[in-house]
This record gives C-alpha cells, structure tokens and sequence, in this order.
C-alpha cells in the first residue's frame, strides 16, 4: 500500500495521527514494513492482528521506544520526530502498555508525577497532582486512591493508575497495547465505558488487540496487520469477525476443531480439596476438587492470576500443596520435599508449561538438548553409568523433529533460534511422546502462528483419543470451548462451577470468571 | 542465524579484549618511565627462555588451571565464586595436616591422600557460603569475599599457635616428611634422558591438573550432573519444571568449585614449598576468575588462559627483578582482563558483531 | 570499664565508622538506581592513594582531596560505562575495579615513591586536621554531657562532620527531591521511569557519580585523616563491609548510620583488646580481626531479618520488544 489510506469522505480536519511508509527491521527481520495509517481526531480507531504481526513495534515506533528506518510521522497534519518517550509525550501521545510501567512500591501519586514533576521538590508537585487526579476521576469515572501502593492494587486499577497518567500528562492521543489481556470481562466493560467517555471529550484512541471482539464491540475504523505489513483498514461498521479473521490469516480459518466426542474413561487424576500458599504467604487454590477421566480434556477457564498457573505448579511437582492428589488411584506427595518435576513425570505425567521460554525450554540449548529436558535420566538417553548418549538424543531429536514437522529441521540449532511456533512444537513433541497418562498444557497457543495452532490442537485431540487424560489451561475462551470436552472455571483459587461446552457460551463462561456463580452446575 | 562464526565468538573476541588489556598495562608501564617493549622481551625470555622459567610459569599455570576450573565450574551454575582464594588457603590447611600428621610409606599415596584432604577442606570452606545463598538467598558473591577474610584469620591463627615451629619466630610449619615430597619435572624427565631444569618447582601436579581439565569437561558436557548444572545455570526456572533441584545444584557445584580450588593446594604447598605458609596462594584464587573469564569457561579455554597467566607471573617476577615494575603489574592485567572479558564484552563484541553482519550482507547482496 | 573508657572506644569507632558511612551512601545511591556496587573497596583503594600520593607531593591536603575524589570518580564512570552503557555484569565490573585499584596504586606508588607501594607519611598539612566545635573546652568539665560533647564529639577532621552531615542530606535528596523520586524509580522499575520520558542512562550515570564522590571521600579520610598516609591494601575489606552494613540498613540512610556506628564499634574493641579473656576461654585476636567479616555474613544470611533490595538491581536496562 502506497498512499495513505483515506477512511470515507475527504475530511476537513487533519489526522490527529497518520504515518506515512514506516519501516522497521531487526537485523534480517522485517518487523513493519511501508505501514501507513492515518487516524481521526475524536475516534477509537483498532489494529488488530496476530501476535507478532508488527502491532506493537508499530506502536513502540510512536512512542520513541524505536527509531523508524523510513517513514514520517504527522501529529495533527505537523510532522513530527519521535526520537525517545519524551518527545511522544510532548507530542500528545500517551501509551497504556501490555506489561504496565508501574514502580510497585510508590504511591499512585508518586507514579503519576514522575517525569513530570513541576519542580526540584517532590511537595508542590504531589499536592498539584492530587487535585488534579480528583477532578480527572469526576471527569471520566477514574477513581482511584491516590495514596495507595501499587503492590497492593489489582490489575484493574493499574490499568485506571496508567490512563491517569498518561491524561496528566495531557496527552490527547490515547494507544493502548491488548487493554483487556489481564482484565474480566466485567473489568473489560467497564474500561470501555472509560473509553467512550474519552472519546466523547474529543480525545483519540488507538486499541491494540488480537481480540476480534473488541474490535467490533468500541472501535470507529480498524486496520489490519499481516506479518508486518498492513493489509486494510476499513470502517468498524462495514465489516464482520468473520472478514476480519480472514484478513488477519490470510485465509479461512477455522475457528472450531474437529473432533470425534469424548469417550471418557476411568478417572485418571482426581482433586480433593487442593489448598496452596504461594512464597509471600498469599493463598493461590483455595479447596480445588476435580477430576480428569481418560480420554478427555478438561478445560481450565479463567482471566490470568486466578490460580491457574499454580494449579499446574502442584501437579508438575513444583509448588508445595495441602490435600489429596491421586493418578491412577495412588496418592501424589505434595509436601514438595520428597516429590519433584522428575517424580511427577515418572508418575506419568508429561507437562507442557505456560511459558515456553522461561519453564519449557534452555534458551540457549540447542534443540536436541532440549528435547531430554525433563528427561534425562531416562535409560535410553545413557551411555553408561556415568555419561549421557549424545548420538542417541540426536537421533532421536531429529526423528521427533521431522515428524513434528519443526522448521528448520536443525537439531543443532539454539532453541532461541526458532519461531515461537516451532518452540512449542519441541515442546509438544518432547512432552506427548513420552505417551503419559496425564498431560498437563498450559497456554499452548501462546505467541504461535495459527499454522503452529491447528498443529498443535491435533496433537492434543489425538492424544485424548489415544485414551490419555489432559487437563488444558488457557485464558483464550475461544481455544477452551473448541478443545475442551469439560470445562471448568477458576476464579480467585476456587473452582466456580464446570459446564460442557456445548450448553454454554462465552457470555456465562465470562460472569463466571467474574467470579459470578452460575445456576445448574455440572454434578 | 548466528550473528557470527563461533570461531570468532570463542577465540577472536577474547584475543581482542587481550590486546585491549595488554596495550592498556602497557601505558600503565609507560606511564611510570619504563619501556614496555622491552619489558615484554624481559618477561618472554624470564618466562619462556630457559628450562627454569619454563619451569615457573608450568608451576604457576598448575595453580592456575586448578582456580580456573574451580570459578568455571561454579559460572556454569551461575554461582560467582569469588572465594577461591580463601578456599585454596584453607584446602593448603587441610594438605598440610595431611602430610604433617600422617605417614605415609610412598609419595603417590601422600598424594592422592593429599588431594583429598585438600578438596574436602576447600569443599567445606565453600559449603556454607552455598549453603546460605540456596537456603537463605544471600548472595554468594559477598559471602564468599567475607570467607576470603576469615580463612586468613584461620590460617593465621592455625600457623601460629598451632602448627608453628616451637621457638620458631617465622608463622609457618614444620617441612613436610620426606616421603611427601612430589617429583618435579626434572625427576620426571631425567630418566627419559630429557634435561629439565632442577630448580623450578614444576611438578606432577600439573599432570594431576591436566586429568582435572579432562574430568571437568567430561563431567559438564557428557554427564546428566553436568546437564543439570549447564541447564541450571541458563535459567534455574526452568530447570525447576525439569525437576533439577536448585538446592542440590547449588550444593554440588559450589562443593566441587570449593575442592578444585583446595586441591590446588598440592601443587603450591606440598610440590613447592613442602610446608604450609602464609600467603602461600599468592592471589592463585582471584587470576581463577581471569583465566575462567579468558578461557570461556571451558577446561580447554581454562588450560590456554591458565598457561597465559603462568607467563605473566613468571614474567612479571623476573621483571620486578630486574626493573622498577614490581609483580603487581600482574594484578593490573588480570583486572583488566576480567574487565574486558567479564564486563565490557560487549564494547568489542557489537562493533565486531556489526562487521561480520555487513560482510555477510554484502557477500549476499 | 570506666565512663572514660567508653568515651575513648565510642570516639574511637565514629572515626573507624566514617570512612564506612561514606562508601556505605555511595553503595545506597548506586543501588537505588539499580547497580551494584562491588567495587567500593576499589574505589576507596584508589582514592586513599591518590589522595595520600598528591598530598604528600604537594603538601596540600585539599589538592589530595580533590586528586582522590577524582581517582574514585574515573573508577565509578568505568563501572557506569561497563554497566549502563556495555550492559555489562555489574559484579564482574566490580571485581575488576577491585583488582585494578590494588594492582595499580602498588605499580604507580612504587614508582612514585621507591617506599614499596607506600606514601610518606603524612604530616601538618598534609592531613585533615581536628576541628573544635564551639565551647568544647568550656563544657569539658560538665559531668557526662561534657566529655560526650567535647571528647566524643569535637576533636574529629572535618571529613566526620560531612559523613554525618550527609546522613539527612541523603534523606532529603532520596526522599523529597525530584531527583531522589526518580533514582528511587530506576532502581525499582526503570521501564517505568523510560516510558515516563525521563534518561534511565542519565539517572544511573549520575547515581555513579555521586557513588563516585562518597567513595572518594571515604578514602581521603582514611588515608589523610584516621591514617596518616597510604600503604597497601589500606581499605582492608571496608568497602565489603560497607556493603554489608547497607543490606543491614535495607538501603535507608538513617540505618545506614546505625549499622556502620556499629561496625566501627565492633573494630574499635577489637583494636583495644587483643585476646579478650571470657574466663572460660580466651577469644584470639584473629577471632576479633574476623569479627566484622563473620558479622557481615550472620547479617547476609538474614538473622537480623530479611532485607528486600531495590528490584531492578544488577539489571542492565534494556528496552523490551
């Protein structure tokens, strides 16, 4: 695309932003390329696209994070230079990141006015914001305690502490990065309420996200990008999800799996009132009871933080717990002392974690060493009584590599080398090969390309009907509904309620994870 | 795609911060009105020109090779084991006792008795401090600087109110018996006929220090404990979900770290100087960190780096001999070595990096 | 003990404790900005030469002063380029500076003055001498206030007065200055303080500076005003245990006060008693040159309780993608 896209009729007024031809590259990669995009003052324009699709380094460019290496920036038909965060708060622009940008032992105050304090002492300036924070609440429905830490706030009201801080700092165009990642769908309402409001007061904003349903729900007009490119951007009320999904892929995609039903089993893991309290004395599962028969895959729902993560820590041996677990009838130890990852998985539990990078894998391993990770005291991968068979744990990372179809099929390869997709599938192939009985996947989709998903999503299907058990944990709803043959929804440590996916919809599963109980539960 | 061959990532880049560390000692040598040319040929031929200095800097590599692999050991668990000093001190204890207090029929069994009492004493000098940061999260790097000073006061009271020589003004102890003394190099050649110089103080230790190379590789790249503690090193998170327990890592690396370093102890205490004295380590434990930083960690990088320093010991006592410059030019290289290999890497690793990435460009485009 | 007694030990370990104060608010405004500081030994190594060096080369005391604070100064800017700028490790950056700073003041001392790594000895001029505080000598005879005010209290070089003086300056700059506001961010989130537009660079390179000047002074006062001159190795392990007593104090000043008033009182009593006799045994005056060292490592292990370091530091900053 070449000209700057013009959204309907000729308009009188400039662009309160438009980008002409911006390109960035990381060393061979082109991260966006000859994006152009022009947006209205006064409206919530969407760019939606994939992970990785260039959403956010388009963003970290407007923000002066990057230096673009071609293009031009216009703020309000000016053009303008964004060399570092200063200059795009002087230009206008605030940014609500993914990851806030909170120091999580100052007040609300104290983070409102940093770098943009009036003066060498802290007094006057904290007494200035804290007027002014008050009359920014009563204008947009921003309430907040403004003496309140950070590290004892809910994700919720960081996200407010962010836009407050970026409308204190006057900023009138708004970009915030995947708002609603962390946030219930209560939460998420009410943000959009604070959005409309600002819109109304004329200020413009720019949502990221990969969630079609926001899209449709808030914004004006939507781009879409394509691995790094720019493919549309067209009026929100002239398109539909469905057009849309296909113009992020770039081709049909089918959103539900095919699958055969369920023929569950016997019951392979089963919970009793699993209690847990993580390091700084905080209770994560507070009496989690369930059960996962063989040859089905229970879905875990729930908005990220709710106890998902350590309910995979329990089971994968690495987080000490109180209650009953049993595989196979037998009872798991879960004092943390005498059991482990390594016992766990000699129990016949294979895991694949929530986060690859940080749990999954040795980044800077290469592949085949990667492949035994967790493994490695497995007979076969053993020359002798002391030394490892490094032919062997090739061999056998090349064969899982080609059959898993991971590109390229270099097992000498540094795992930080390959895509997120092909990382995963190492992962995938390393943990359903060692055919447990229980298979514990935690966000397996995570920052992977939609071929990578469909991937993936079979082999996870294939191995339930193999028999096998396994408990899925995503915060995607959608992944959960196609996947999963039960589902059950965490809230706060406690297991809400459980519902089959086919006599429930998005709308219940989101009060649910809300925290509101549901009528007719599952026995 | 890599940023550049690995040729350039394990050899050129450390010949790079060399040359940046040398030319800098240089200056530093120029700076107080002596030629450093002519104090590199003082130091080649101090070093390297006779059977006797080739002696000292095989002698002075041994040290260095134990040290080396000692911090290299502990940097592949992420541990910085800044100790090794006081661990070699008190590893020179555990020799002396050794050798002091036993009889021993032949020096073969004194020496892998020796070896040993060594390792278990320097092993114990590093267990608390591993013990503390596993357990209790204090960080290794202080701890095991505050052991460096304690063992000093250890030994210092051991060699003068225990092990001193009655009537004897000196804090040292008695010669170690006959039977203890290690065959130098000399004795090793003389029979094949080849002539070695009978003063140096090289001995068999350094074959003991070339196995120990040839055992560390061996236990870091083909065993599952040295799997686990490479694994652990890169990312201790994930090395929990693979079921390697932090605790037993820490443990086990510090504790091998810490015998390494007191088994140096047979070289300079029981081959050199056949009795125990008081800075008998010489600062052997700090050059450890260089010669780790310099050789990548790798016992074979170790064994290169560790014979680089060998020289400059060598070569800097012959020139604190003969000139102004005292032995302490040694310190200045090593601290510039740790500087460039340790932590400005990156100022010649990216401009480097940017050369190869062009030269790859143009040669595809 | 006698109350005189007290009064010498107590006068004895506010000298002994300024010099650690000093380099122990160096290491408070390093790790407040998020870097680790191992190289305080080395930067108080290099300024108690250097100043000891020019003052005895020139008779000067302040021309030492300023040629150790200086010394301190390119040692902090070479950890801040290896550290902020080359993203380097921090503890590596350190150990280094520690070896340069004991390689090189021996290399240039010996040089300098063929004493074999020392300095002259320092006398008249060429040291900090003590300062009065008003009416000391007229209150010296009021029981017990008297000798607090004029034997513990007055009598000290200058440098003392600074150390505490910096005590609430440090306070007040961490805690009610815009400055202090910002430093305190970085060493906790500096991808709070780069997206709210502000140098995290500039932010830590000045914390280096700062660390750099009270270092400095730190030195000066060890070799110009508690010594009288430079020999090797003079810092002695003062830097680490400023390190330590910073973690005691959990990187506020006011503790860091109280933590190095202890320290110096512990060396103070071991400097007065050898062997000190418990009746049952004798503790060795290697076990009291040890004490300080051991103290520090009860105190790392958490047995004064735990201490929680400012998050972001040994963190290079690197902008996240």
């Amino acid at each position: 695309m070449t000209d700057a896209p013009k959204v309907g009729q000729q308009e009188t007024v400039a662009p309160a932003i438009e980008l002409r031809g911006i390109s960035k590259a990381f060393g061979p990669v082109q991260a966006n390329k000859d994006i152009s995009i022009s947006v209205q003052p006064g409206t919530i324009h969407g760019i939606i696209g994939e992970n990785g699709a260039g959403k956010s380094t388009l963003m970290s460019i407007l923000y002066g994070f990057y230096k673009a290496d071609e293009g031009q920036i216009f703020i309000h038909g000016n053009e303008t230079q964004i060399p570092d965060s200063q200059a795009a708060i002087a230009a206008g622009i605030g940014m609500v990141f993914q990851h806030f940008k909170l120091v999580e032992n100052f007040s609300v105050l104290e983070n409102v006015i940093l770098g943009v304090e009036d003066g060498p002492m802290l007094r006057p300036s904290l007494s200035k914001a804290r007027k002014s924070l008050k009359s920014l609440a009563e204008e947009y429905e921003l309430h907040v305690d403004p003496d309140a830490l950070i590290e004892d706030l809910g994700v919720g009201v960081l996200q407010r502490v962010e836009i407050l801080k970026a409308l204190y700092r006057e900023a009138d165009i708004l970009i915030l990065d995947e708002p609603t990642g962390v946030l219930t769908p209560a939460e998420a309402d009410h943000l959009f309420r604070i959005l409309n409001g600002l819109r109304d007061q004329g200020k413009t904003i720019i949502l990221i996200t990969h969630k079609l349903r926001e899209i449709m729900e808030i914004t004006d007009t939507v781009s879409v990008m394509r691995r790094g490119e720019m493919t549309a951007t067209v009026k929100t009320k002239d398109t539909n999800p469905e057009h849309l999904a296909e113009l992020m892929v770039g081709r049909k995609v089918l959103l539900r799996v095919d699958k055969v039903p369920a023929k569950p089993g016997e019951k392979i893991l089963e919970i009793e009132d699993l209690r847990m309290v993580d390091d700084h004395g905080v209770e994560r599962l507070k009496g989690i009871s369930l059960n996962v028969q063989a040859g089905e895959i229970l879905g875990i729902a729930g908005v990220s933080g709710n106890g998902q993560s350590q309910l995979l820590e329990v089971l994968g041996g690495y987080a000490k717990a109180t209650g009953d677990i049993r595989i196979n009838g037998q009872h798991l130890d879960l004092s943390g002392s005498r059991s482990d990852a390594r016992s766990r998985r000699a129990r016949g539990i294979a895991h694949v974690p929530e986060d690859r990078q940080e749990h999954g894998l040795i980044m800077e391993f290469p592949a085949w060493q990667n492949m035994v990770f967790g493994y490695h005291h497995a007979p076969e991968y053993q020359k002798n009584k002391l030394l490892m068979d490094n032919a062997k744990m090739l061999e056998v990372a090349q064969d899982k590599m080609d059959r898993f179809d991971v590109r390229p099929p270099n097992p000498h390869l540094a795992a930080k080398s390959f895509s997120g997709g092909n990382q995963q599938k190492i992962v995938v192939a390393r943990e359903i090969e060692r055919h447990p009985d229980l298979l514990l996947v935690g966000q397996p989709t995570r920052g992977v390309d939609i071929g990578a998903i469909e991937f993936i999503h079979r082999q996870i299907i294939d191995l339930r009907d193999q028999g096998k058990a396994v408990l899925l944990v995503s915060v995607e709803l959608e992944e959960i509904l196609s996947l999963s043959d039960r589902i059950a929804v965490m809230f706060d440590g406690h297991i809400m309620g459980e519902r089959l996916p086919d006599q429930t919809d998005e709308r219940e599963l989101g009060l649910m994870m809300a925290g509101v109980t549901g009528k007719g539960d599952v026995a | 795609m890599d940023k550049m061959p690995k040729w350039a990532d394990v050899a050129l880049i450390p010949f790079l911060n060399l040359l940046i560390a040398f030319v800098l000692s240089g200056l530093v040598i120029l700076a107080i009105g002596e030629n450093p040319i002519k104090a590199l040929q003082m130091m080649i031929s101090g070093a390297l020109g006779s059977s006797y200095g080739w002696g000292y800097t095989l002698y002075y590599a041994t040290n260095f090779i134990f040290t080396g692999l000692a911090v290299s050991i502990a940097f592949k668990a992420a541990m910085f084991n800044i100790g090794g000093e006081g661990q070699a001190m008190i590893g020179g204890l555990g020799v002396a006792l050794v050798c002091l207090y036993i009889p021993f029929p032949h020096w073969s069994v004194a020496l892998l008795v020796a070896m040993a009492g060594g390792a278990i004493f320097g092993a114990a000098w590093a267990i608390i401090p591993a013990y503390l940061q596993a357990r209790r999260g204090s960080h290794v790097v202080i701890t095991t600087i505050m052991f460096n000073f304690i063992a000093a006061s250890v030994l210092n009271y051991m060699l003068v109110n225990v092990l001193r020589v009655k009537g004897s003004m000196d804090p040292a102890s008695g010669r170690f018996p006959e039977t203890t003394h290690l065959p130098t190099l000399h004795d090793i050649l003389a029979p094949l006929g080849i002539s070695f110089s009978r003063a140096a103080p090289v001995n068999v230790s350094l074959f003991i220090a070339l196995i120990a190379c040839v055992v560390v590789y061996l236990l870091l790249w083909r065993s599952r404990l040295g799997y686990e503690i490479r694994a652990f090193g890169l990312s201790p998170d994930a090395s929990v979900y693979a079921g390697i327990s932090p605790f037993k890592i820490i443990m086990i690396a510090m504790i091998l770290s810490g015998g390494l370093s007191g088994m140096m102890s047979i070289n300079n205490t029981m081959g050199e100087a056949e009795r125990l004295v008081l800075n008998s380590v010489e600062g052997a434990g700090f050059i450890g960190i260089a010669v780790a930083l310099m050789g990548r960690n790798h016992p074979f990088g170790v064994l290169l780096a560790a014979l680089l320093f060998g020289f400059l010991y060598q070569g800097g006592s012959e020139l604190s001999l003969w000139t102004k410059i005292p032995r302490e030019l040694v310190i200045v290289i090593q601290a510039l070595v740790i500087l460039f290999t340790g932590a400005l890497d990156n100022m010649v690793r990216g401009p480097v990096e940017r050369i190869f990435i062009n030269y790859a460009k143009r040669r595809a485009g | 003990m006698d109350f005189a007694t007290i009064i010498q030990i107590a006068d004895s370990a506010l000298r002994l404790a300024t010099p650690l104060l000093l380099a122990c608010l160096a290491g408070l405004f390093s790790e407040r900005a998020g870097i680790f500081d191992i190289g305080l030994e080395g930067k108080i190594l290099a300024s108690a030469f250097f100043s000891a060096a020019v003052a005895a080369s020139t008779g000067s005391v302040w021309l030492g002063l300023i040629a150790g604070v200086a010394s301190s100064l390119a040692f902090s800017g070479v950890h801040g380029v290896a550290s902020i700028t080359f993203q380097g490790n921090q503890l590596i950056s350190g150990v280094a500076l520690n070896f340069l700073a004991s390689g090189i003041t021996i290399l240039i001392g010996t040089a300098w003055f063929s004493l074999g790594g020392r300095t002259p000895s320092l006398s008249g001029g060429q040291r900090f001498s003590p300062v009065d505080l008003p009416f000391a000598d007229a209150v010296a005879n009021v029981p017990v206030l008297g000798p607090i005010y004029s034997d513990l209290l007055s009598g000290h070089t200058i440098l003392v007065y600074v150390a505490l003086l910096m005590v609430p300056l440090s306070w007040f700059v961490l805690y009610r200055t815009r400055f202090g506001l910002r430093l305190r961010a970085v060493g906790e989130n500096p991808a709070a303080v780069d997206t709210a537009g502000v140098s995290v660079i500039r932010l830590r390179y000045a914390s280096m500076a700062i660390a750099g000047v009270l270092c400095g002074l730190a030195g000066v006062y060890l070799a110009t005003g508690l010594a009288a001159g430079f020999v090797k190795e003079m810092s002695a392990g003062r830097g680490f245990i400023a390190l330590a007593a910073l973690i005691f104090a959990r990187w506020r000043p006011w503790n860091a006060l109280y933590a190095t008033l202890l320290f110096g009182l512990l060396e103070a009593i071991a400097n007065r008693y050898q062997n000190i006799d418990l009746g049952a045994f004798v503790l060795p005056v290697q076990f009291m040159q040890a004490l300080p060292y051991i103290l520090t490592v009860i105190i790392l292990a958490g047995f004064g309780g735990t201490a929680v370091a400012p998050k972001a530091g040994g963190q290079p900053y690197v902008k996240e993608r």
